[in-house]
């Protein structure tokens, strides 16, 4: 099947901005699921409130376009019913981790076994570039008019410390590392989190002279590193990418399994 | 076979309806008063191959039930005023996606953390318009655990067969208390399924294109047909718009579907109502002590009757007017500042003989409480 086959092309265009991030999110999502010969009646895609979230609506599997941060709850509801089906949550970082932060941290302490996908842009783009909690101190943002005092997220250590067993970050510059890490992410039994930077030219970009949307994925390379490169040793400002934790933990739908056993068996 | 009879507290009795109608996705939050109904079903679906979840928060619990409302499964949550006043935006969405499923809220005293443990009726506005933008809801309660069983194997009915969160608006007093009750046989009560879509793999489906009757067929999540869900304004394949008219068709469809039904949704119970020249009108475990007066004061020749409420949204204006018409008073007996008051005002030709007994205090109203209002309305003192 080939990529487009994926695509409900009968509601293109798509509403993303020239040079968003989000399309080669997308675009490597799809890569990703054709290389694992999914069937696309098995894949349900639950998303929020943003731009990132607009992504449910254009491709073609079961889809739901939820309310701001809650897609993990929904997805939750949705992945215990129907374990057998596989669910992808694309989110915003304000979606994820602003608004959505509780059901995120909750999601990965259960272990229940859905790809969260969390498109980092670092700005509210959909209301127009207002800070997010991955905006990071002293970027400007049109709710940070003079400078934000507010300090970011690292969404790989949350995502670890909150018990995620699978934990990865890439960049819309690393195309081919974006593809493979969503493969093992989808196939990773437990909730998997990958960080994807993605650019934002029109809000972020701009508020903080990053340059063309080009540039922006260009610095993707040059501010990122491999995990634990000498690189990454000798400057610790570099952004490691990979993946950080991919381990095996019970699942939260297989565990709930064994609890049906014991209730019908006491019964 | 024997009676299958149960004494317990109204909110088990709940629980048992719910397993009775086919519940089998439960997700909820501990609040009190109503936390008897999650621990029920922590302890019972598994037993029957169900699914309880122990959300991180009521507005998760009611995310979690309408996903997995999607996959074809019965579901419910059940909270109190804090829990449910999280939840409205989840429920608006329910309520845009025409997604059915059973939201039961135990009211306690409000508003905010109000009084957890006491009796209060304040969360019937809330129940119609706690949510944002136009729509319309069904919202319903009992009394007694006999008339709560059969109220909540219908909330179960009517939102299948309307597509809609129904709002199962329970009390303390009802939630709290022990009572016996028959469980009835299987199949005794109706129940209806999932109305689902008779088009073929590979056909075209249309998830947001009522029929003639004004249904919407389903397709489960997981199925043949592969559909969007979105909370915005959306055309019939679930994909957002706003072209005025989808628009328009869309937001009359959410409310005509309730509100052309009312005849077909309502339920109440009457006493005594043929030759009452003063007529209670109450719900819940109000209706109850409003009962107990009616009788009471039958015993002595007095001509008072009770309208029970069982159907509280949409309001059955049409049956209040009519079954108003000739009284001399109208008494509403809730307890909250007069939330039905308003509605039964609005209802009748003479508003001007509708009177409140209420009590806001979180102390139960008593008959002798409603009799002293009455003696005030008919000029006989206290």
């Amino acid at each position: 099947m080939a990529v487009r086959d994926y695509l409900r092309e009968r509601f293109f265009p798509h509403m993303w901005c020239p040079g968003c991030g989000h399309g080669t999110v997308l675009n490597n999502l799809l890569r990703a699921i054709e290389n694992l010969k999914i069937e696309k009646n098995d894949i349900v895609m639950v998303s929020g409130i943003g731009c990132s979230a607009r992504i449910s609506g254009y491709v073609d599997f079961h889809t739901l376009h939820t309310i701001h941060g809650r897609a993990l709850a929904f997805a939750t509801g949705v992945k215990m019913s129907r374990p057998d089906l596989n669910l992808i949550v694309p989110m915003g970082d304000g979606d994820a981790l602003a608004i959505g932060g509780n059901h995120f941290i909750h999601a990965a302490r259960r272990n229940i076994d859905i790809t969260a996908i969390i498109m980092n842009n670092r700005i509210y783009g959909m209301t127009g570039g207002q800070f997010s909690p991955l905006t990071g101190y002293g970027k400007l943002a049109t709710t940070a008019p003079y400078s934000n005092i507010d300090h970011d997220f690292d969404a790989v250590s949350l995502a670890t410390a909150a018990g995620a067993s699978f934990v990865a970050r890439t960049t819309t510059y690393h195309v081919k590392q974006m593809a493979d890490i969503f493969q093992k992410a989808i196939l990773h039994k437990g909730f998997s989190v990958v960080e994807v930077l993605t650019q934002c030219p029109t809000y972020f970009g701009r508020k903080n002279r990053a340059g063309s949307a080009a540039e922006m994925v260009e610095n993707y390379k040059k501010s990122t590193t491999p995990i634990g490169s000498k690189a990454s040793q000798e400057n610790s400002d570099l952004i490691e990418r990979g993946i950080f934790i991919e381990k095996d933990l019970p699942e939260y739908c297989g565990e709930y399994d064994k609890i049906i056993q014991k209730a019908m068996k006491g019964k | 076979m024997e009676k299958n009879i149960k004494f317990v507290q109204g909110n088990e009795a709940c629980a048992e309806a719910a397993i009775y109608a086919g519940l089998d996705f439960f997700a909820g939050y501990p609040i009190t008063p109503s936390t008897e109904i999650t621990e029920h079903m922590a302890l019972k679906l598994p037993q029957i191959g169900g699914k309880f979840l122990q959300m991180e928060d009521e507005i998760a619990s009611l995310c979690a039930i309408i996903g997995a409302s999607l996959t074809g499964k019965k579901v419910m949550t059940a909270t109190s005023g804090p829990g449910f006043s999280l939840m409205q935006e989840a429920l608006g969405y329910a309520i845009m996606t025409e997604i059915p499923c059973v939201i039961v809220n135990v009211q306690r005293g409000g508003p905010s953390t109000g009084l957890p443990t006491h009796a209060s009726q304040g969360d019937v506005n809330q129940a119609s318009w706690g949510t944002h933008g136009d729509h319309a809801i069904i919202a319903l309660t009992a009394s007694n655990h006999q008339d709560l069983f059969e109220i909540t194997v219908e909330a179960f009915n009517l939102a299948e067969t309307y597509r809609t969160p129904v709002i199962l608006l329970l009390d303390e007093v009802v939630g709290h208390m022990r009572e016996g009750f028959v469980i009835p046989k299987p199949g005794k009560i109706p129940l209806v399924g999932r109305l689902r879509t008779s088009v073929k793999q590979g056909v075209d489906y249309h998830p947001y294109l009522p029929r003639e009757d004004g249904r919407l067929p389903m397709s489960d999540f997981g199925g043949v047909h592969r559909y969007n869900v979105t909370g915005l304004f959306h055309d019939m394949w679930g994909f957002p718009t706003d072209d005025p008219k989808s628009v328009h068709e869309l937001h009359r469809h959410l409310i005509d579907k309730i509100l052309n039904n009312v005849h077909l949704i309502e339920k109440h119970k009457e006493y005594y109502l043929d030759d009452a020249t003063t007529i209670l009108i109450s719900y819940g475990s109000s209706a109850r002590s409003a009962r107990h007066l009616v009788e009471n004061r039958r015993s002595r020749g007095e001509l008072l009757g009770l309208l029970e409420l069982q159907t509280i949204w949409p309001f059955p204006y049409g049956l209040i007017r009519k079954i108003c018409a000739d009284a001399r008073y109208v008494v509403v007996v809730e307890m909250n500042m007069g939330q039905i008051l308003r509605e039964v005002k609005i209802a009748i030709d003479d508003p001007e003989k509708v009177f409140l007994a209420n009590r806001i205090d979180g102390s139960y109203i008593t008959p002798t409480d409603i009799r002293n209002i009455l003696r005030l309305i008919q000029g006989k003192g206290v």
